[in-house]
């Protein structure tokens, strides 16, 4: 099958219904293996247990960003070649996003309590992510107020390139800005500056956290495509009662 | 310092990330059954994709007609 094949929904739906369960069965054997490893991860010397949180709040803050950055590419794909399933994509991805920078924030200000002795803090990290998240809210909140999806697409396309921007600042944040949050600790120049048998659990558990963020992805991009059939079926049930 | 100091925070942060991944898990659940139904439901009062009722294409139909003609 090319990929350009996948372009029609029909094809994707009897593609996704053979991938899920598979993919769903992987991310269950990814995400117990990441876990053990996480749980048997030595504590850090100077932060104790605490690092754990480490485990969850990294992934967390990965796929919010990789999920805006999707959406982005898939805005490109409504405004400008029209892909049938770009905005299926687009929407599906919105509230996936949105769950995870909202555990990226939650976790954040779990872990910034022992540590730095508050919950909360509006340093350029924290607020350009709690932007992310009110984007996300925004983009959600779009897809609701349009009720033909095509407009909606097209309006939430131009929303979600616009927002764009605050992936480089976020990303940035710690280098542009004096913040209370840590610079770059994973990849930067020179290596990373964790040990690598509190690093190995973290790429284990950004890989399940992954892999369950592409399944929860082509689940509901399933959802979407059948319920724009829905809605093509109760426009003809509604003709024919006229 | 010990495994146990500030266990609360750790123990919170799992269980935020079990429930954010169970509501997501059991949306896209009951999203599908949900959708899966509507259809099954207008599609036992007679309506239906018009895609739906054309037989599938045959990948060469246009070569082997072409042919034929």
């Amino acid at each position: 099958m090319a990929l350009v094949d996948l372009a029609n929904p029909s094809r994707f739906l009897k593609l996704a219904d053979h991938v899920i369960p598979w993919l769903a069965g992987v991310t269950v054997l990814i995400a117990a293996f990441a876990l053990a490893r996480a749980m048997a991860a030595p504590d850090d010397y100077q932060q104790g247990a605490t690092v754990k949180i480490m485990y969850l709040h990294v992934p967390s803050a990965w796929l919010g960003m990789l999920c805006w950055g999707l959406m982005s590419a898939a805005a490109l794909g409504t405004l400008v070649w029209r892909h049938p399933l770009a905005d299926v994509t687009a929407k599906a991805a919105a509230p996936l996003g949105a769950a995870f920078t909202l555990l990226c924030l939650v976790t954040g200000s779990l872990w910034g309590r022992p540590e730095w002795g508050t919950y909360w803090v509006w340093d350029a990290r924290l607020t350009s992510e709690l932007v992310l998240l009110l984007l996300y809210l925004a983009v959600i909140a779009l897809w609701r107020t349009v009720e033909d999806p095509s407009r909606a697409a097209r309006a939430v396309a131009v929303l979600t390139l616009v927002g764009a921007i605050d992936l480089p600042i976020i990303k940035f944040s710690v280098d542009w800005w004096n913040t209370l949050h840590q610079g770059a600790s994973v990849f930067r120049l020179g290596g990373s500056t964790i040990y690598p048998t509190i690093l190995m659990p973290l790429f284990f558990m950004t890989g399940a956290f992954t892999l369950l963020f592409v399944t929860l992805l082509l689940a509901a991009m399933r959802n979407e495509i059948l319920r724009r059939r829905v809605r093509t079926l109760q426009l003809m049930q509604a003709k024919a009662a006229s | 310092m010990e495994t146990t100091a500030h266990i609360d925070f750790i123990a919170a942060a799992y269980a935020a990330a079990a429930i954010v991944i169970a509501v997501l898990i059991l949306w896209v659940i009951i999203d599908y059954r949900a959708q899966r139904s509507k259809i099954a439901e207008l599609e036992k009062q007679g309506f239906t994709r018009r895609s739906a009722e054309r037989p599938p294409r045959q990948p060469n139909s246009v070569e082997q007609a072409k042919e034929q003609a």
